[in-house]
């Protein structure tokens, strides 16, 4: 549990913010833990400290937190994957391998079932995709105040602002969705011409000239709400599994036998969670997958 | 749970992620695993060949030995005729050497008789001889007389 004189709320509050370091401006009053208020006289870049300075900085600000854990675990899952494949040899595979060749083989499979085109991207954005994503999601496992205390400890400054799970951030998930909206407006333009492409938002549902207003408005919502789905629905699921994790958390200083259930409840949320984080990693990449078929469909008829 | 930079930032390391799997991971294993595929399916093949020579080869080893076994018998069907083909010889040739033998000792049994009788003859006409010198108390006169005696003798 946190530092004493910790409120719940502020409990729960301190852990649904991210490690922000963006630009003050120039005259903006911070507010110390001792409760002295300071003016900045100069546009200062810091690290936020409370949320409300987080906010205050607007977009040009970074969570350090879920770049640095979201690119630690992209560049674990390069590390492992390529070492896999250096060693890997067509005899009988072992270990590392088989575990790799397993993800790959299953991965492979679920996109020659809905991906029918040639696209050497495609298989392998899955895989990426898949793993990432199940690396960031299992990062929820991990008992929710160990790295967050760590990261205290280390930087000496026990108010710090720690989120390990990249996707419970909704920038790391719409990040990776825009990724995903921008190679499949590529795709399409690439495989029905900037012409096909627009006669598609223009002419469907209805293929009549004087409906062209009408279809282009609900072709463009159905366009951007795939992004947004895809990237809020990693998000949602993420975000309430942590809910639940620290509201978990919070029984262990209620008491002994609040905090011998808050292990049960842990423990088998943390079961089911495995499920949850598998399957999330899974529809991300079908999902993902599905999009860029629908990019490469050039002939559709409605 | 502002959106802010970060945004931008996982867009870009998405983009290099999946680029570094599409150049360096992906290509790697999927050539691993085809290697493999085609070394199972290259084994199986063996196998199923292996199996269809074995058959083969059960087949003509079955083939040989029954030919064999009739070559064995022809050849001790042969022997047998052979065998008793030699024995028929051995009997022709024993039953002549016989005649042979027989005849053999029939011509000196003739010649002995013979003999003799020359002998005998010789000697009666000597007996002859000597008994008609007896008879007649008088020496005869051999020269004048031989060729009656030896007349008389060669009647006999």
């Amino acid at each position: 549990m946190a530092s004493e004189g910790l409120t719940q709320t502020g409990y729960i509050q301190h852990h649904l913010q991210n490690m922000a370091y963006g630009k003050l401006p120039a005259g903006y009053v911070r507010v110390d833990a001792e409760g002295h208020q300071h003016v900045l006289e100069q546009a200062t870049w810091t690290l936020a400290h409370t949320s409300q300075e987080a906010a205050d900085m607007g977009f040009w600000a970074v969570h350090l937190d879920t770049l640095g854990w979201s690119i630690a675990l992209g560049a674990l899952f390069c590390f492992l994957f390529t070492r896999a494949a250096k060693r890997a040899t067509s005899g009988v595979p072992s270990g590392l391998q088989s575990f790799v060749e397993l993800v790959v083989e299953f991965v492979d499979g679920v996109v020659k079932d809905t991906f029918h085109h040639s696209n050497k991207l495609v298989a392998p954005m899955g895989l990426t995709i898949f793993m990432w994503v199940f690396m960031m999601n299992l990062m929820d496992l991990v008992p929710i105040d160990w790295l967050p205390l760590g990261a205290q400890v280390i930087s000496g400054d026990p108010h710090l602002f720690f989120k390990v799970v990249p996707t419970t951030d909704p920038n790391a998930t719409l990040g990776m969705a825009i990724g995903v909206f921008l190679l499949m407006i590529f795709f399409s333009i690439k495989n029905k011409g900037i012409g096909g492409f627009v006669k598609e938002l223009a002419l469907h549902p209805f293929n009549h000239p004087l409906m062209i207003p009408f279809n282009l408005f609900l072709e463009l919502v159905g366009l951007i709400a795939k992004p947004i789905s895809l990237g809020l629905r990693l998000f949602g699921n993420l975000y309430a599994g942590e809910m639940i994790f620290i509201l978990i958390a919070l029984l262990y200083s209620a008491g002994l036998i609040a905090g011998i259930g808050g292990g049960v409840l842990q423990l088998g949320w943390a079961i089911f969670h495995i499920l949850v984080i598998t399957l999330q990693a899974f529809v991300f990449m079908v999902l993902t997958t599905v999009y860029m078929a629908m990019a490469h469909d050039v002939d559709e008829s409605h | 749970m502002n959106i802010n930079l970060t945004l931008i930032g996982q867009t870009i390391s998405f983009f290099f992620f999946v680029w570094f799997c599409m150049k360096f991971v992906w290509p790697a294993l999927m050539a691993v695993m085809a290697e493999r595929e085609k070394k199972i399916a290259d084994g199986l093949e063996a196998a199923d060949r292996a199996d269809k020579d074995l058959e083969l080869a059960q087949k003509k080893a079955t083939q040989q030995m029954r030919q064999a076994k009739e070559e064995a018998a022809a050849i001790i069907e042969q022997a047998n005729k052979r065998a008793s083909q030699i024995v028929e010889e051995a009997k022709e040739q024993a039953v002549a050497e016989g005649k042979r033998l027989k005849a053999a000792a029939a011509a000196q049994i003739e010649q002995d008789v013979n003999r003799a009788k020359e002998e005998l003859r010789g000697k009666v006409a000597k007996l002859a001889l000597a008994g008609a010198e007896k008879i007649l108390g008088a020496t005869i006169d051999e020269a004048a007389n031989s060729d009656l005696v030896n007349q008389l003798a060669a009647d006999l």
